[in-house]
């Protein structure tokens, strides 16, 4: 088996675009998955056309807040770009110079004042179904915090007016009356004049003046919290069941890092054990009687080469990686156990295919047509599409080793669930179906 | 001369398809054997089951092991190194990217041969390719390919060489070096088997004769013997087999047609 491997490796070394592709084609990857990780703007970049008056107000009880709070709110969230009409946004999200455009129109104080009409917002975007859903979504999420800044600063001045009333002092505001008793003073101050009051009708009524500020006073203190209630009524408090919580880059590294070994092992099994065919040695090699070496043997050499290169380019490509997003160097061990089992399923998966496709154009091309789809499948989240459909993808996932494979590295880079001996055993399970599957493929050779 | 290979009631069935039938011939060491017939005849199953490539649905195949006559056991192709059976497929079976030397190694080595680079300079001297040795089989002449692949079956010094079509895709100047090379291996000893199509090759070079039609043994003889049984006054070869299978078609199709006549 060794002059075998021996062979191989050197056709391998002197078929340059195979090798330079084996080699450019990781490389490449990580260094576009690293820059796309670490250089993403963390704010989508929008064109804002602010139509609104300058220096506008609204008034809140006797406080009045600036308009301009909301568009610095909605520009903390975005990358925003000035422009000044809504042609000139429009031209630009066509021009994909910015993602959307939001345009803000010059009733907006007029409706927020008026207690009857809400205040509303014009966004612009552009795109395929695709974008469209992430330039909606990630406008939707922006524009929410804007939103919700904004009422958290309204209702910080209602709180102001309402501290006032309750304690007394000043509103601040020009024309509002100076030095106000407060609510909750009330009560102690009429209590002395009631008390020198004779009895009779006047004091009856002066009495009734102080149980209504007593009582005014004690619900006024809590609206406050009422008010905090109605501007986030529910807070979200998230628990993970199993395991750890997995960042979304290092999520992306371990599925960019299975994409490349499954398709590295894959191809190169694949095209390895059909090239004996097309170069009509593998009569020669196992011929029924006369075998030079078994076809357990052969089997066993091709996913060995094939697992090889693909381990070594998978590992590279994940340290690659790793100067651009924190990987946990402290379980390299288990990544190594994860890279290795999965490369040898893809691996007897790919010797089954070489078998089944017989000449090496024909495996590369049954090799991507099996493998992406499938890939893209094990990629589909639970909840994304209808039970019955998640159950068919789950049971096709389950017999080809991506899904278990990316759980595998999953768990080793990122400690995610499920645990990794039981995906390694899957691995292993299915190295020996595919093991065996190429097996009965190569029963025949003549 | 006791014989290096039998074969003895072989027959190949793919499912209802009769390929081979009953087919039973003795081959001594020396011997430059011609399988002629028609397309279909079952020339390339009958090589590749004595081979070893194919396994037989009925009879067997029994080598000789070095050195002593053929057993009457099991047959022991595959058993005994010395005992294997060089096959040169019609394409020829070489990586294209491996030099002819390396081709030659990886096969000396794989076949376990004793001294491989002994092994690897004795073939690239015998089939005239020592200047080539380095050169990568993709670049070769198809023959010199040719002679590669039959340098690949011969690596192991078998008793028996088999060739399917060795010189199918020859010009006549590359057939006759071909021819050369493989008179001087039967002189030296090696039983060597081959089909072609192309019958005067036959008549100059082989010094025995196997008809196959429809997958049965018509004729077992030498090219004058047959010559004498079927042929014109012309002594063309070609003419009498054409002739012979032609007063034969409606018998060749049935099973036992043509047996009786063979030798073995």
């Amino acid at each position: 088996m060794s002059w075998l491997l021996r062979k191989d490796l050197l056709i391998l070394r002197r078929s340059r675009l195979l090798l330079l592709l084996l080699v450019v084609y990781p490389v490449v990857i990580a260094l576009l998955i690293g820059f796309a990780l670490s250089r993403a703007p963390s704010r989508p970049r929008v064109a804002i056309v602010d139509q609104s008056a300058p220096g506008e107000t609204i008034a809140v009880g006797g406080q009045r807040v600036p308009v301009s709070q909301y568009t610095q709110q909605l520009f903390s969230q975005v990358q925003a770009v000035p422009v000044a009409t809504r042609e000139q946004a429009i031209a630009d999200v066509k021009s994909g110079d910015v993602l959307a455009a939001v345009v803000i129109p010059p009733d907006i104080a007029a409706r927020l004042a008026s207690d009857v009409q809400q205040s509303q917002l014009e966004v612009l975007y552009n795109g395929d179904a695709l974008e469209q859903s992430l330039v909606r979504s990630t406008l939707d999420s922006a524009l929410a915090h804007a939103n919700l800044a904004f009422s958290e600063q309204i209702q910080k001045a209602a709180g102001n007016v309402l501290g006032t009333l309750l304690s007394g002092g000043s509103l601040g505001t020009i024309g509002a009356p100076e030095n106000l008793i407060g609510l909750t003073r009330i009560p102690s101050t009429l209590g002395g004049i009631v008390a020198r009051q004779p009895h009779g009708h006047d004091r009856k009524e002066l009495e009734r003046i102080d149980a209504f500020a007593s009582f005014a006073a004690q619900n006024l203190s809590v609206a406050r919290h009422v008010l905090t209630t109605i501007s986030q009524p529910i807070r979200v408090n998230s628990t993970l069941l199993h395991g750890r919580r997995t960042p979304l880059n290092t999520f992306a590294v371990v599925v960019a890092a299975t994409l490349s070994l499954m398709l590295v092992c894959v191809l190169l099994a694949a095209g390895g054990i059909a090239l004996e065919r097309e170069e009509h040695a593998l009569s020669r090699l196992i011929g029924t009687r006369a075998a030079l070496i078994s076809r357990e043997g052969l089997i066993a050499e091709k996913t060995l080469l094939a697992a090889g290169c693909a381990f070594v380019l998978a590992f590279a490509m994940l340290a690659a990686i790793g100067a651009f997003v924190t990987l946990d160097w402290g379980r390299v061990g288990l990544w190594i156990a994860a890279l290795a089992f999965g490369a040898a399923a893809f691996a007897a998966l790919g010797v089954a295919v070489g078998v089944l496709a017989r000449e090496v154009r024909a495996a590369s091309l049954l090799a991507f047509l099996l493998s992406l789809p499938l890939a893209f499948l094990a990629l589909v989240p639970a909840g994304s599409v209808s039970g019955g459909f998640y159950a068919v993808i789950n049971a096709v996932s389950f017999v080809f080793p991506f899904k278990a494979c990316l759980q595998a590295l999953d768990n080793a880079v990122n400690d995610a669930s499920p645990a990794l001996g039981l995906s390694l055993l899957h691995l292993a399970a299915l190295t020996a179906v595919f093991g065996a599957l190429a097996r009965i493929g190569l029963r025949n050779v003549e | 001369m006791s014989a290096v290979l039998r074969v003895s009631g072989v027959g190949k069935r793919y499912g209802a398809l009769q390929a081979l039938a009953a087919i039973s011939f003795e081959v001594t060491a020396g011997e430059l054997v011609a399988v002629v017939g028609p397309n279909g005849a079952g020339k390339t199953t009958l090589l590749s089951i004595i081979a070893g490539i194919q396994a037989p649905s009925d009879g067997r195949v029994t080598l000789a092991e070095a050195g002593s006559g053929v057993g009457t056991g099991a047959s022991v192709i595959g058993r005994s190194k010395q005992a294997r059976v060089g096959w040169a497929p019609q394409s020829p079976a070489l990586y294209s990217k491996l030099s002819v030397a390396e081709n030659l190694a990886l096969f000396a080595h794989l076949e376990r041969v004793a001294d491989p680079p002994a092994a690897v300079a004795r073939m690239l001297e015998q089939t005239g390719l020592r200047e080539r040795a380095s050169e990568p089989v993709a670049r070769l002449s198809g023959g010199n390919r040719q002679r590669v692949n039959v340098a690949l079956g011969l690596i192991a010094e078998p008793p028996v060489l088999a060739l399917d079509e060795p010189s199918a895709a020859l010009d006549p100047g590359q057939r006759e070096r071909l021819w050369e090379f493989l008179v001087a291996r039967a002189a030296g000893g090696t039983a060597v088997l081959f089909s072609t199509h192309n019958v005067s090759e036959a008549q100059r070079y082989a010094v025995r004769l196997l008809v196959l039609a429809g997958g049965r043994l018509l004729f077992d003889g030498t090219p004058r013997e047959f010559l004498l049984q079927g042929g014109g006054p012309d002594g063309d070869l070609e003419h009498a087999l054409v002739r012979y299978l032609r007063e034969r078609e409606p018998a060749a199709g049935a099973p036992g047609a043509g047996i009786g006549q063979a030798r073995a």
